[in-house]
């Protein structure tokens, strides 16, 4: 019975199959490579021979990136940001999810169509800019916080999502007398878990992965989050490559001893893709779920 | 006549005080929605007042505030648009940013369609799952992670795509990152590899929702494989792409900058610079605040016109819509 069921293989099985491995390795080779590479000896990543597999296996590009201090610094104020830029993207966006959600909520239609209007609307990058140094928040955590506390689009899935929850679960806590705030925080937040958790994820991932507002309004560099510093060293670093490459002696090279430039570069890049690569595959669902609920809302 | 007046009077105060009534007693409501309000007044719609600075000549003055500041400096009517409009810039950075934008939506759309279409057809559940997880990866590595990449595996002396072009064609090295020519075929390609997987997600989901029964009919019928995509399944995702089409038309003016502030260096400008990236450089790094204000009110002016023009003509031929 089994052996029946059983189909045979087509050609489009093979042409799907070949595709997809094709999308696979066009995927994984790189980060594949750059790990192999990282964890290689510098002297057998100058002579080009790793592929995904390291050669004379080392840890002594991590142990300067590491012992260096910019890098890790940069590492702590990246987990800073995005904690603290996460919980206030929180607590701004459930409340105003949740105020907007609530069909008595006197000039509701005004207030939705304010927030939707920013979508298509904006004052621009430059007003935006002067606005936050007029502010006085050049140079600080808040600059890269504050501007993007509200997205307009999670706070939309966020709205939907509190809209479908049903009003029974909230009705007898407002017989018992409790506030809005109170049933908010009592009822409506535990019971949102999944959407919350999706929301705070996009959140997350967006903070972590942000360089743009820090290069704009981040002077100091022991402030610098892990992007930025990644940036400095591998996009701008070309210059000191080259300058080493054409034999005059760059301060790079000397600062990093026998390890090669293009070794620190691997090791810094590796380092920060390697916590979303391990976070990604659990987190995956919750992504899919929130982009789900977005398109469904057009 | 004058009964009905203070009929009217009354009937206005009622109203009020329904107001007031309505406020009062949703008064927690209302205190809940206040931070993202107030959020959306200070970061949204002030800067919004503060785009006036393009009729302006804003000259920022030590102990003023924003409001005040551009409330003092002289108008300057058109001047700014009309400067950008004869610059040399003009057409250059239009054309940059709509070849940028056409090339991504001609090579980039199609593309997850495609391969969710081919995610349909595989069979087996768990080397499906994986091929699904690994093509989101790319979308969880940041920008400057992915030109960082691109930097360093495309340089012309330790890249493995210049050490096969060198050992395997025998070629010179290819200095990729700059030369003017190959810079949108980076800035595309790259795209495509970070946004594939998830690009599909949304056709996946909503070729799941076909109705099984429809295959299995078309399979009665002896339709082939091939001919089950293209009149089953390509059809069920007509009103997923269509939607993400008017939006991605929508939007073709509005480049973000940031990939490109990443990717592009002086060489490049002629076939990389975009209008965002051109305001951040002559608006943050020369400080021409007013000037490139008014380039970026251009910008969006021209946005608004694409996306409403896109939703009616998609409005008029496929009956779908956003707005």
């Amino acid at each position: 019975m089994r052996r029946r069921k059983r189909k045979k293989i087509e050609a489009m099985d093979i042409i799907c199959y070949a595709a997809a491995l094709i999308v696979v390795v066009i995927t994984l080779y790189p980060v594949l490579h750059l790990m192999a590479l990282s964890f290689s000896s510098s002297g057998a990543v100058s002579k080009n021979t790793v592929s995904i597999w390291p050669k004379e296996f080392t840890l002594q590009a991590y142990r300067q990136v590491l012992s260096t201090g910019t890098v890790p610094n940069s590492f702590i104020n990246s987990i800073v940001y995005t904690a603290i830029g996460t919980a206030i993207n929180m607590l701004f966006t459930s409340t105003m999810a949740y105020a907007l959600s609530k069909a008595q909520l006197p000039f509701r239609s005004f207030f939705t169509k304010l927030v939707l209007l920013t979508m298509y609307l904006s004052g621009g990058m430059i007003p935006t800019f002067l606005l936050v140094n007029a502010l006085g928040l050049y140079d600080s955590i808040w600059a890269l916080v504050l501007p993007g506390a509200v997205s307009t689009y999670n706070l939309i899935v966020l709205r939907s999502f509190f809209a479908a929850m049903p009003v029974e679960l909230e009705e007898s806590a407002r017989l018992d007398g409790a506030n809005d705030i109170t049933v908010f925080w009592r009822i409506v937040l535990p019971l949102s878990k999944a959407g919350l958790a999706t929301i705070a994820l996009f959140y997350l991932v967006g903070h972590w992965n942000s360089f743009y507002s820090a290069m704009i309004y981040l002077r100091s560099a022991d402030k610098y989050p892990l992007q930025l510093v990644l940036r400095n060293i591998v996009i701008q670093g070309q210059m000191a490559n080259e300058l080493a490459a054409a034999g005059q002696a760059s301060a790079a090279e000397s600062m990093y001893g026998q390890v090669s430039v293009n070794s620190i570069k691997y090791a810094t890049l590796f380092l920060s893709i390697v916590p979303m690569m391990f976070i990604y595959p659990f987190i995956q669902k919750y992504f899919v779920k929130g982009v789900m609920i977005g398109s469904l809302k057009g | 006549m004058k009964a009905r007046r203070s009929e009217k009077t009354e009937i206005k105060t009622a109203k009020k005080q329904s107001w007031v009534n309505l406020i009062v007693k949703n008064r927690y409501l209302l205190l809940l929605l206040l931070p993202g309000l107030i959020y959306y007044i200070i970061f949204c719609y002030v800067p919004m007042y503060g785009a006036l600075i393009a009729f302006k000549d804003y000259t920022p003055e030590y102990g003023k505030g924003f409001i005040q500041n551009i409330m003092e400096s002289p108008w300057v009517g058109l001047e700014h648009f009309r400067r950008f409009f004869g610059s040399y810039n003009f057409t250059q950075l239009l054309r940059n940013t709509l070849l940028l934008s056409l090339y991504s939506l001609v090579f980039g759309f199609p593309l997850p369609i495609i391969f969710a279409l081919i995610l349909n057809e595989i069979r087996g559940k768990h080397f499906k799952k994986f091929v699904q997880t690994a093509s989101y990866l790319p979308h969880f590595i940041s920008t400057v992670a992915v030109v960082s990449m691109l930097t360093l595996f495309l340089s012309p002396r330790s890249g493995f795509i210049n050490r096969i072009i060198t050992t395997l064609f025998h070629m010179e090295p290819i200095y990729f990152m700059a030369e003017p020519g190959w810079f949108r075929i980076l800035y595309v390609a790259s795209g495509i590899w970070q946004s594939l997987g998830w690009g599909a997600i949304v056709y996946i989901a909503a070729l799941s929702n076909v109705d099984q029964g429809m295959y299995e009919a078309a399979t009665v019928d002896g339709a082939s494989r091939w001919q089950k995509i293209l009149y089953i399944s390509l059809p069920s995702l007509k009103s997923t792409i269509m939607i993400l089409l008017i939006l991605n038309i929508g939007s073709m003016f509005s480049v973000g900058g940031e990939k490109v502030i990443l990717m592009y260096q002086p060489n490049t400008y002629e076939t990389a610079d975009v209008i965002s990236s051109f305001i951040y450089r002559r608006g943050l790094q020369y400080a021409e605040f007013s000037y490139t204000t008014a380039v970026g009110l251009f910008n969006s002016f021209v946005n608004i016109i694409l996306l409403v023009s896109a939703n009616w003509i998609s409005r008029k031929v496929t009956d779908e819509s956003l707005f």
